[in-house]
């Protein structure tokens, strides 16, 4: 005990002084370094060495087992000039971004804008409507699923009650992956959440100031609401593409891991999987992903140049 | 206190609401109910909801599991890597979240900068170099390559909990430096105890992540004695015959049970942590 008080009596003494200053700013910068460190060495070892890796291995030849050989460019080239499966892969996942994504965001924003209620009820709805999407990165959703669509499944069930032709959505690629396509829109619960969080922060007296004005709902949704939560759809429209770009269990479940049938639910991740760990075209695998991450990149740089408007979502519609 | 009758809009809208949210929720409770059901029933039954007869022996197939390793084998590793990814993640993300949120340094803007680039970042980028870096340190097949980098903070918690130390008052600190507290102190005594909701999303979150996960384990494990319930499930598929579609029912709602429990005991945790942060696709 007593040394301790002895040795904070240092301490303080030191602090006193002023040529402690910069060994005080030293101290601050090894404490802060300090605490950060776990993250810089993860990051060094699993992120930055691995991408620079994945550089050099893009441009090789390399199975695992022998030494890579380099090949310069001849990866990239191959990839978009003589492997169709590749530009299939790549055909499959716009189709599925292009296509899934938005369907995602308008439903999540409907139900959003349905559970912006005062109603009790609103806790116990929005958990039931996450549901789908809490469960959703799981494999017994997509056994579920490829069952749902299955040909004697519910889905063709319905259709019929309907009088609609049942489908073969596993015989048919393009019904293959509209029903993965489903599947994300399904689980549309996150971007629904955020978009109520971002609801709750729009300030109740504009809708006030509007409805003096005469304005009818649909005025409000367009004039008020839409511009409001703007910022709050661009960034959850960057994410769920990022998300949607790199989608893999559900199309290596469903279609137990060929991306079938004829390549239809070939997403790109699925297809890097196979080139890279059933093939072990590592280097192959490699350059795959560096013209991911150029995708993902060029998104990404569309999040940073529109920033200004989430900023404005933090400030507007934090609590 | 009298009973008010409801509104016919109040009718519309509850109608309109829970009958779309019981729409959403159909697949899950066909899975459900699939399971009670003889396989060799079940799609000739899909259409009704009930099974006729209840039956039990599903779980009882499902759970001897598949080459010799019982269900109860595949929910014992997936719970070890669990636990210790758990332990790891929050952990190592809490002592960086506090180095982000409260120390002055050089480069924190940097680092910062880099982390949330690397929240962003695909995965499979990192996929193919990883698993030969794994494969060179001969951590193959085991839990290795999936539990050690959780012990490096997750981007996704450390933003989160970056943003909850912020709205704590830094007053608390400096009054605890007064008291002669040091920056480890003020982290382990003021920090750590008012941050606990927010390290339960982050548990939560790393409980859902590891326990779905199935590319991990696809690529690092590949003794069925070392499989997780999401390898299990897949390998079912795999090996599906007529006969034991019933049995995969089975076990698909028994690795659903532990994240929907957790879900309705901590929900209030799950659904702000999105609604917060928004990160989670």
């Amino acid at each position: 005990m007593n040394t301790r008080v002895i040795k904070e009596n240092i301490q303080a003494d030191i602090t006193i002084t002023p040529v402690s200053k910069r060994s005080r700013i030293i101290k601050e910068n090894l404490t802060g370094y300090a605490f950060i460190s776990p993250f810089i060495i993860g990051f060094l070892a699993f992120t930055f060495i691995p991408i620079l890796a994945s550089l050099y291995l893009s441009f090789t030849n390399y199975n695992l087992f022998a030494s890579p050989t380099w090949i310069g460019l001849d990866n990239y080239i191959q990839m978009f000039t003589a492997d169709p499966r590749y530009w299939k892969s790549l055909k499959v996942t716009l189709i599925y971004v292009l296509g899934g994504v938005p369907l995602r965001l308008a439903f999540a924003l409907l139900i959003a804008l349905m559970l912006n209620t005062a109603s009790r009820a609103v806790g116990l709805y929005r958990s039931l409507f996450y549901l789908p999407s809490l469960i959703g990165g799981s494999v017994a959703v997509a056994i579920m699923w490829r069952n749902v669509f299955g040909d004697v499944g519910i889905v063709n069930i319905l259709l019929d009650v309907l009088g609609i032709p049942s489908v073969r959505w596993f015989g048919n690629p393009t019904a293959a992956l509209w029903m993965l396509i489903f599947l994300s829109v399904w689980q549309f619960g996150s971007s629904m959440l955020i978009f109520l969080a971002g609801l709750k922060g729009i300030p109740k007296s504009y809708y006030e100031a509007a409805s003096v004005d005469g304005a009818n709902g649909i005025q409000k949704f367009f004039k008020i609401t839409l511009p409001m939560l703007s910022p709050v759809i661009l960034f959850n429209t960057v994410m769920q593409t990022i998300a949607a770009f790199m989608t893999f269990v559900p199309a290596f479940i469903i279609s137990k891991g060929t991306g079938g049938p004829l390549d239809g639910t070939l997403l790109y991740s699925l297809y890097l999987f196979i080139q890279g760990f059933e093939f072990f075209n590592m280097g192959y695998a490699s350059a795959m992903a560096w013209i991911m991450l150029i995708i993902v990149g060029i998104l990404t740089a569309i999040i940073f140049t529109t920033s200004k408007y989430w900023v404005h979502y933090e400030s507007e519609g934090g609590r | 206190m009298a009973l008010k009758l409801k509104s016919p809009r109040w009718w519309v809208y509850h109608i309109l609401v829970g009958g779309f949210a019981v729409l959403m929720l159909y697949p899950v409770i066909w899975l459900l109910m699939s399971s009670f059901k003889p396989s060799d029933t079940i799609f000739v039954t899909a259409k009704s909801l009930i099974p006729d007869p209840w039956i039990w022996t599903n779980f009882i197939e499902g759970w001897k599991g598949i080459g010799g390793n019982s269900f109860g084998v595949f929910i014992k590793n997936t719970s070890i890597l669990v636990v210790i990814t758990l332990i790891g993640q929050v952990i190592s993300s809490a002592v960086i979240a506090f180095g982000f949120a409260r120390l002055e340094f050089k480069g924190k803007a940097f680092w910062f900068g880099i982390m949330m680039v690397t929240l962003m970042l695909p995965h499979d980028v990192v996929m193919v170099p990883q698993y030969i870096i794994f494969s060179k340190l001969d951590w193959l097949n085991s839990i290795k390559p999936l539990a050690v980098p959780a012990y490096f903070g997750h981007p996704f918690f450390i933003f989160l909990l970056v943003q909850f130390i912020r709205t704590i008052p830094r007053e608390l600190d400096e009054a605890a430096i007064i008291d002669g507290c040091g920056t480890f102190k003020i982290f382990t005594k003021i920090i750590l105890p008012l941050i606990k909701p927010s390290l339960a999303t982050a548990a939560i979150f790393s409980f859902y992540w590891t326990w779905e996960s199935l590319l991990g384990p696809v690529l690092y494990l590949n003794s069925p004695t070392k499989y997780t319930v999401s390898m299990a499930l897949n390998m079912f598929l795999s090996n599906e015959t007529v006969s034991n579609w019933g049995a995969m029912f089975a076990m698909s709602v028994v690795t659903l049970i532990p994240v929907f429990v957790i879900f309705f005991l901590f929900q209030r945790h799950v659904v702000e942590g999105i609604s917060t942060s928004g990160l989670k696709g």
